[in-house]
């Protein structure tokens, strides 16, 4: 059991990607149980943030602090194990049925391996031995948020998690977003579209 | 780290896994040398270590430059690296179960291609012996190679390049395993082998974990 975090902190933080600055002295702070939309025009930097948040990428500058009940964290690699990631790419194999990619996804997350409910919540039960090639945009999206529902961390970081989602998926995340915020996570979302969720906001833009 | 295990064992074998393409690719490249070399027994049997271990070696490396690539292009590689499992554990996580899927089915099978090659039965044995030990330093060894080749485009070209000249030792120590057999003459090759192997097995996970760590951050 992880325990439960209090807050996120970021300072200062500035990212380069190659020769381009891509964001400079971005800082913000983020408690427990709230949410944080990301916006900003194309190649800003939304996707850049998230993987530094994430620990995939060492920022240039700056400095996040993740604090739970009992420590802070400072390592990317310990806030690493309270992400839960859902990013551009699905992280899905086409080889491998709807279930067996969500119980893989689960069990290397140490969590329950009973991933009926879950499939059933994203509302693919139906296709749950397809093989994912078979699967449209829509329901390879719909299987990645169970993926993510089962992680079991409580820092989501969600890149333009609406992408190929008809209405009805649109409103299925909105709802995951708010009851993992209710039950004490953050998210933080990469996003062009509005959200019927209340949340702050951070625009990430070209730095001079 | 047994989920990613099972994983990886069930992708090579599905649509397009490529665990029987090495041995189809093993097959074919010793079929094809006696066809170039002739039917001479004696010559044959003298080069089979040589041919065999060189075949096993290039068709391993068929499958090796996807070990992280496919996981790295969909998006599976940032949520592994999210996991509770160092990556380095990931890294030998994924060598055993590519050695299982593609070192191993070429070594079970490596007998009967030295009775093609004029082989007598006992260095049959020694030829299998020699795969059986030295093929995980082929998977081990392809592995950081194919973290280190990640992110480049066409990775799976430069891939042998760089994992070839490493492997020469393998191919030296196998074949002559291979050749002591058929002389009768014990050579030390075999412990060699066993201990270029061991280093490699031991060595290679943390090789590729930072080859992988440097190419997620790319």
């Amino acid at each position: 059991m992880q325990p439960a975090l209090a807050k996120l902190e970021v300072k200062n933080l500035t990212c380069v990607r190659g020769v381009r600055v891509l964001f400079r002295d971005v800082h913000f702070s983020i408690a427990a149980g709230r949410a944080l939309v990301v916006e900003g025009a194309n190649g800003a930097g939304k996707t850049s943030l998230l993987r530094i948040l994430g620990g995939f990428l060492a920022p240039a500058a700056g400095e996040i602090l993740l604090s739970t009940s009992n420590t802070v964290l400072t390592d990317a690699e310990e806030r690493g194990q309270h992400v839960g990631w859902l990013g551009h790419q699905d992280g899905l194999k086409p080889q491998l049925t709807a279930k067996e990619n969500l119980s893989f996804a689960a069990q290397l997350y140490g969590r329950r391996a009973d991933v009926a409910p879950l499939l059933d919540w994203a509302g693919i039960a139906r296709a749950a031995d397809f093989p994912t090639h078979y699967l449209s945009a829509g329901q390879k999206k719909r299987l990645a948020l169970a993926r993510l529902k089962a992680s079991g961390r409580a820092l989501w970081l969600l890149d333009e998690p609406f992408a190929a989602l008809d209405v009805a998926g649109k409103h299925l995340v909105e709802q995951m977003l708010a009851e993992h915020c209710a039950s004490g996570g953050i998210a933080i979302i990469a996003t062009h579209e509005a959200l019927a969720l209340n949340a702050e906001k951070l625009t990430v833009g070209a730095a001079p | 780290m047994s989920a990613l295990f099972v994983r990886d064992i069930r992708l090579a074998f599905r649509a397009g896994g490529g665990a029987m393409l090495a041995l189809a690719f093993f097959a074919c490249v010793t079929a094809l040398v006696p066809l170039g070399v002739g039917s001479d027994l004696k010559l044959l049997a003298r080069i089979a270590g040589g041919v065999l271990w060189v075949a096993a070696v290039l068709a391993t490396l068929l499958s090796l430059d996807r070990l992280f690539q496919s996981d790295f292009e969909d998006g599976a590689l940032d949520l592994i690296a999210l996991s509770p499992h160092a990556l380095e554990v990931v890294a030998a996580t994924k060598i055993a179960a590519h050695w299982l899927t593609t070192g191993l089915p070429l070594t079970l099978a490596s007998p009967l291609f030295g009775i093609l090659f004029g082989l007598p039965l006992p260095v049959c044995g020694a030829l299998f012996l020699s795969l059986l030990i030295g093929t995980p330093a082929i998977s081990a060894i392809g592995a950081v190679g194919a973290g280190l080749t990640l992110s480049i485009r066409r990775g799976g070209l430069i891939l042998p390049l760089i994992v070839l000249p490493l492997l020469a030792p393998a191919v030296i120590f196998g074949s002559g395993v291979v050749l002591a057999a058929l002389d009768g003459m014990p050579n030390g090759a075999m412990g060699l082998l066993g201990a270029f192997s061991l280093l490699a097995v031991f060595l290679a996970p943390f090789a590729a974990a930072a080859g992988v760590r440097l190419n997620l951050a790319g």
